[in-house]
């Protein structure tokens, strides 16, 4: 330890970015090094015969977008709504088991993390058999008469969609849970005090001091549902693939990886896009507003 | 091998750079334009022209055949359930194999489907690397072209699989994929034809116009292989796939458009097709003949396979050696040993798709006593059968495929 001490005033100035430097490798490694392999593969051209040249080739983007905008629009369109209705779901949940859970907190939590024990891709599978036409739900209304025999659900929007819902659900009660934890209830109470109904202390106290949550939550369950392709191969039908679904085809089944690679750049533009102006609109100011 | 490269660090897939300088002086122009002429005289041949005798081998590889010593191992790629096996696990073929032979086989179910497959291999070949396996299983198309133009597979010593040309079934002698069979010898073969469920679908199928029925709206499968779902459009307007042109393929996507836009279609799937069938979500779907052989054993005895009246496609699964293999000599044993009435007959019995050697349904019959198999026309189709199915299109340039996937595949992507 001695000898350290005529490098101190090095050690000192160079510690911060010592002990950064771990995580500037780490993002160098596994971020930097494969965005530029992507955006130089995007500009490439070629075929899986000849091999790719990168060649400044932007025409790819233009022909991504041309060939594959409504599977761009329908991944942000399914992915917002998609992320929208877990709010609505999870809200309450989350604020339940803040609020009322007292010592079961951590069990309830596990609870919901519980499902999430199984392959995320087993998951979506179960759904793909509970809701068979002739299966356990649809098939037993079919023979009560309750739906027209060619009724369905798989397939459809509305299956993909809920699909994403349901495999969105923990990563969205987690932030909303920590965000109404830290809310102080004497706050709450003190709304009370100053004549506020209940339902006015929620609107006006709670959920503004819940917005972090929300914020993050979103975010999480945004980006991951947009950029989602098993949902919509497992749960799908003609008419509702996302633009993961197309990635992969381009990457794995024609090989034409210039493709794939200009699609996700374009979907990874669009995605810092949204984010930005998500965070303009809603989040930087009201969460400055509300934590002050 | 002599034009092994190694490159001591990771290759990888996505880098220009390296694709470029490894693939460049592997692919030439010359080599394209050889494969498109020999694919173009083979179709001029009638098809079931039988090779006459094992062709010697020449140049080079004959040179590096000579060079090969015998071995005790043998690496065997192929895809799930796809040969014989007990409850214990044992693979009954492959312990006599050993016990003939002394080769010990090391037997992987690492295919799941050809695409995936071809992107983990076509990097570490492209490379000049082994891939750790003696025998792959391909299935006739794109893909198995593609290995072919860039040379990934080695020409086999024919003379050393002596049984292939006594036993051999006449549709998998030289095929238009591969002439003369330089490359690849077919393990199973099998019809795409239609199953549905007449309980569902209330009458009996007959015709790839039923695919079309809008009565079924919403409960009709088709394929999501581009080659599948193409082909059977072209069958339902009565164009031969093999000779067809890009404006027929263009007629095809057509009906395949107008049958997704009004709602006919439930989805187009991949194996998860037979899932569909006996979940009852289709009634009707494009299907592999093996898979309804299968769904019968499972217990959902309601489904029925047909080849429809235009006639079904028939594919080939081929076993064919990987550059850089390190028993080939081995390999050539084991595919002159499969080419026995006992050995396909012992992995028939399992394995219900179509036989390459016809010999083997009469052991299957007398000798293994199941006449279930036996008398089956989807494992042993009758001349007849197979005189009314179709082969697939055989592609000449990347080009050529592109545009086959650019028409085809903007419906699936849909």
């Amino acid at each position: 330890m001695s000898e350290a001490r005529p490098h101190r005033r090095l050690g000192r100035g160079a510690a911060p970015f010592l002990l950064g430097l771990p995580s500037w490798l780490y993002l160098a490694a596994f971020f930097v090094v494969p965005l530029v392999a992507m955006l130089s593969m995007s500009l490439a051209t070629g075929n899986p015969l000849t091999g790719y040249v990168f060649s400044w080739h932007f025409a790819e983007f233009g022909h991504a977008i041309g060939r594959y905008q409504d599977q761009l629009v329908r991944s942000f369109w399914y992915g917002a709504l998609s992320t929208f209705i877990t709010l609505v779901i999870t809200y309450p949940v989350a604020y339940w088991i803040a609020f009322y859970g007292g010592r079961h907190k951590a069990s309830l939590l596990f609870l919901i993390l519980l499902p999430f024990f199984v392959s995320f891709v087993i998951r979506t599978l179960a759904w793909q058999f509970i809701l068979s036409d002739q299966g356990l739900v649809l098939g037993t209304l079919k023979s009560a008469g309750l739906l027209p025999r060619s009724f369905y659900v798989l397939s459809t929007s509305t299956a993909v969609i809920g699909g994403l819902v349901y495999n969105s659900v923990a990563y969205y009660v987690l932030p909303l849970y920590v965000a109404l934890e830290k809310v102080d209830r004497r706050v709450v109470q003190a709304a009370g005090d100053l004549y506020a109904s209940p339902a006015s202390a929620f609107w006006r106290v709670v959920l503004p001091l819940s917005a972090p949550g929300i914020f993050a939550g979103f975010l999480l369950v945004f980006v991951t549902n947009v950029g989602d392709f098993v949902n919509a191969a497992v749960l799908g039908g003609p008419g509702t693939n996302m633009v993961g679904n197309v990635i992969q085809y381009n990457f794995f089944n024609s090989q034409d990886y210039p493709m794939a690679a200009a699609l996700s750049s374009i979907l990874m533009f669009l995605l810092i896009v949204a984010i930005y102006l998500y965070a303009r609109v809603f989040g930087a100011e009201t969460i400055q507003d509300y934590a002050a | 091998m002599s034009d092994e490269k190694k490159t001591n660090s990771g290759y990888r897939l996505d880098d220009p750079a390296i694709v470029r300088g490894l693939t460049q002086s592997r692919f030439t122009r010359r080599n394209v334009l050889g494969a498109g002429a020999m694919g173009m005289a083979a179709m001029a041949l009638p098809r079931f022209a039988r090779a006459a005798s094992p062709a010697p081998l020449s140049g080079q590889w004959a040179d590096w055949w000579k060079k090969q010593k015998p071995t005790k191992e043998l690496v065997f790629a192929n895809w799930p359930y796809y040969i014989d096996v007990t409850d214990k696990g044992d693979h009954p073929s492959l312990d006599a194999f050993t016990k003939k032979t002394g080769i010990k086989v090391k037997y992987l179910e690492v295919i799941q489907d050809n695409a995936s497959f071809y992107a983990k291999i076509a990097p570490v070949l492209k490379a000049g690397q082994s891939i750790g396996n003696d025998i792959i299983v391909i299935t006739n198309g794109w893909l198995l072209t593609e290995i072919l133009m860039q040379d990934f597979a080695v020409p086999l010593w024919q003379e050393k699989v002596p049984n292939f040309f006594k036993n051999a079934s006449p549709s998998v002698i030289n095929p238009a994929y591969d002439p003369g069979n330089k490359h690849t010898m077919t393990w199973q073969s099998g019809i795409t034809g239609i199953a549905y469920n007449p309980k569902l679908t209330g009458r009996e199928i007959t015709s790839f116009d039923d695919l079309w029925d809008p009565k079924f709206a919403g409960h009709v499968g088709m394929m999501s292989d581009l080659y599948e779902l193409g082909s059977a459009a072209m069958l339902k307007l009565g164009i031969e796939p093999t000779k067809s042109t890009p404006d027929d393929w263009k007629k095809a996507a057509a009906a395949l458009k107008e049958q997704k836009d009004k709602g006919i279609v439930r989805q187009y799937y991949d194996q998860s097709y037979i899932t569909a069938l006996e979940n009852g979500d289709t009634w009707i779907s494009q299907a592999w003949s093996g898979d309804v052989f299968q769904a019968h054993a499972k217990g959902f005895k309601d489904l029925k396979f047909i080849v429809p009246e235009q006639g079904g496609m028939i594919w080939h699964d081929n076993m064919l050696i990987p550059k850089g293999a390190a028993n080939p000599l081995s390999a050539l044993e084991w595919m002159n040993y499969y080419y026995t009435p006992e050995a396909a007959g012992t992995i028939e019995d399992y394995v219900n798709y179509i036989c390459p050697v016809p010999s083997a349904q009469a052991y299957i019959k007398d000798v293994i006593k199941d006449a279930a198999v036996a008398d089956s026309p989807l494992v042993f189709p009758s001349q007849e059968m197979l005189s009314k199915v179709h082969d697939f299109y055989v592609f000449k340039s990347y080009d050529d495929n592109k545009a086959w996937t650019d028409t085809f595949g903007p419906i699936v992507q849909g």
